[in-house]
């Protein structure tokens, strides 16, 4: 009886011992494992760019840039340890909002078919490896962050689906990705197309702090979001996504 | 494949680099046979486009032959002869249906910068900076051509390159400006600038119903290029009060409809070029406006101003109460090349204009960076030198 007690108390302040696997070195939260990787590559991406790769400033954004890769790569932080705070844990949150919008020269029902048959969205966001439909309402996603360097899974169902007008999900209770989003698909006046609305929600890690780092890299993810529906309107006016990845140029072949 | 790559203001060199590799089903490669100078480029050169990028491929105006065609190009093959036009459109979004093929909303791979620049992202266009796609130029072998059953045309039998070349950018730029200047039967059009779109811009005129057409320049050979080959009348603004000399020759009218050939770059005599020029260097404007107040200043009440010549950025002291008051149209924007080139290919095919007149260089590519310093100081008469790789 007195052993059992021990270990709810070591299980409660999480420092009797630390397992070999090193799975409790973990103070980082999923998405903000995620958030850290995708700024870290950004970062590192923007420091490393050739014009400012000579510059202290280059030199320094890639370096933080490396470090929050780590940092989502190993759910590790070292900040973390040293203030006390382990995001790792769940806890109540606020949700980031993004909201961007384009028209598509499409008809409604164009627009809105391709984007319900789910297993067509890895064509145009980026970061989605596949979709798989699992039934009329659950579906499966499976993300990689640039780089290969954290994958994550996580199971979402349909919450209203309204044929040519609206298409809203959320991520199932225990996801690793808390996440929620609505699609609105209106006709454009002017038979210009389809004006289509992308709502999108995102958990942000815990605490002060959390949100903080959520906003920061707030404009990254929106800029994700833009990105993934403008790559979705190319695919569907002209039939393939604009890139000039692998051309040539005197740097060798261009990355896009 | 050798390419003429930018590597800093001022600053092109001819390098080695990767082939072009069919990378979209709607791509093309084509081996360019002509490729031209244009007065744009010099822009980059001297480093008014800020998002160029060490080793760009410059050159926008070409025409070649096909090599290999992607597995959605569907109006092309192998060995077909085709001029390309320089702007890109992708054919499916609501500004190409509309032929504004330069509004293309999909044809930038860098929209998302061009939106910071100008609010939309406009078209993307052959070796012209990031801001508009950022796509590897024609002054190279071989050149990759995306959505290439919009932008390529065949070049009709008889049709000889140096003349089909410019239907790439040059006849289309002027033709342009010529149409949105609206001209009405006997309408008196002033040109600025004798470069090669200036020379086509004359010509342009004349096919849309122009009554008299007035060129203003500075260099005699170009002025009297626009007498023989455009038919025009010619001012020389080293020598004449524009406005006054304008104002005289339409009975105090002035031009009915004026065109702007010149762009950010312009020049004019006087403490105006210098206040522009340092205001320029740094950095309290981008862009001379010379040629823009001139225009508006010269122009009938209720004429219209059509600008082809490429503006960039910020431009100072631009009258716009004589604008308003005046009641003055202003059109203007980059060529929708895609709408102007059959119609221009029938021209020089009826033999209705021949431009291989602008062509005055034809040099090996290997020239390249000696062709842009002739082409940017006028030396030796050049209006156009052309690069056959």
């Amino acid at each position: 009886m007195a052993t059992k007690k021990s270990h709810v108390a070591a299980g409660l302040y999480g420092d009797a011992h630390t397992p070999a696997t090193g799975f409790a070195n973990v103070n980082v939260g999923t998405t903000e494992r995620i958030i850290s990787a995708a700024g870290g590559a950004l970062l590192t991406y923007y420091g490393l760019r050739e014009r400012q790769a000579s510059k202290p400033l280059g030199l320094g954004l890639a370096a933080l840039g490396t470090c929050l890769i780590l940092r989502g790569a190993s759910g590790y932080c070292p900040v973390n340890q040293l203030v006390g705070r382990d995001s790792a844990q769940h806890s109540p949150s606020k949700a980031i909002k993004i909201v961007q919008t384009f028209t598509i020269n499409r008809p409604v029902a164009e627009v809105y078919g391709f984007w319900r048959r789910l297993e067509n969205l890895p064509q145009f966001m980026q970061h989605i490896e596949s979709v798989e439909q699992l039934d009329e309402r659950r579906s499966h996603w499976k993300a990689n962050i640039p780089g290969g360097l954290l994958n994550v899974e996580w199971e979402a169902e349909i919450v209203n689906d309204e044929p040519n007008l609206l298409l809203a999900w959320q991520s199932l209770p225990g996801s690793e990705v808390d996440n929620a989003g609505e699609v609105r698909f209106l006709e454009a006046p002017g038979d210009k197309g389809t004006e289509v609305q992308a709502v999108i929600h995102y958990r942000a890690p815990a605490g002060a702090l959390g949100h903080g780092v959520a906003q920061l890299l707030n404009p990254a993810l929106e800029e994700m979001v833009r990105s993934d529906l403008r790559r979705f309107k190319q695919l569907m006016e002209a039939g393939e996504i604009t890139t000039i990845a692998g051309q040539p140029s005197g740097r060798g072949r261009d990355k896009g | 494949m050798k390419a003429l790559c930018w590597v800093g203001t001022n600053h092109l060199n001819v390098e080695k680099v990767p082939d072009p590799e069919i990378i979209n089903p709607r791509d093309a490669i084509v081996r360019v046979v002509l490729s031209s100078v244009c007065g744009s480029d010099l822009h980059l050169l001297d480093g008014y486009v800020p998002s160029m990028r060490e080793g760009d491929i410059i050159g926008h105006e070409f025409m070649g032959e096909v090599v290999e065609v992607g597995r959605e190009v569907k109006k092309f093959r192998k060995g077909d002869r085709v001029v390309v036009g320089s702007v890109l459109g992708c054919g499916g979004c609501w500004f190409c249906e509309n032929q504004a093929w330069s509004h293309c909303d999909n044809s930038n791979a860098h929209a998302a910068l061009a939106e910071k620049a100008y609010g939309y992202p406009t078209a993307g266009i052959f070796g012209y900076s990031h801001a508009f796609g950022g796509y590897a130029g024609s002054h190279a072998d071989f050149i990759r051509v995306p959505f290439a059953d919009n932008g390529m045309f065949k070049i009709p039998e008889g049709v000889k390159d140096e003349a089909a070349l410019f239907v790439s950018d040059a006849f289309p730029t002027g033709f342009m400006a010529a149409d949105m200047a609206d001209i009405a039967p006997g309408d008196v059009v002033a040109v600025w600038g004798c470069g090669g779109v200036g020379q086509m811009a004359i010509r342009s005129a004349f096919l849309l119903g122009a009554s008299r057409v007035i060129a203003i320049d500075r260099f005699p050979e170009r002025l009297a290029m626009a007498r023989t080959h455009g038919r025009a009348e010619t001012l020389n603004y080293e020598e004449v009060d524009i406005l006054e000399a304008l104002k005289e020759m339409t009975g105090g009218r002035g031009p009915d409809r004026c065109i702007d050939a010149v762009g950010m770059e312009a020049h004019t005599p006087g403490l105006e070029h210098y206040y522009d020029l340092i205001k320029q260097q740094i950095k309290l404007e981008t862009d001379r406006p010379a040629v823009l107040r001139q225009a508006i200043m010269a122009c009938r009440k209720g004429g219209t101003l059509s600008i082809v010549g490429v503006y960039g950025g910020f431009i100072d002291k631009f009258p716009m109460g004589a604008a308003m008051n005046k009641g003055l149209t202003f059109k203007m924007g980059q060529m929708h090349a895609q709408k102007y080139m059959p119609r221009l290919l029938d021209y020089v095919q009826n033999g209705d204009v021949d431009p291989a007149y602008i062509l005055t260089h034809r040099w090996p590519l290997e020239r390249g960076a000696e062709g842009y310093q002739m082409f940017k100081q006028k030396t030796d008469e050049c209006v156009r030198v052309v690069f056959a790789p």
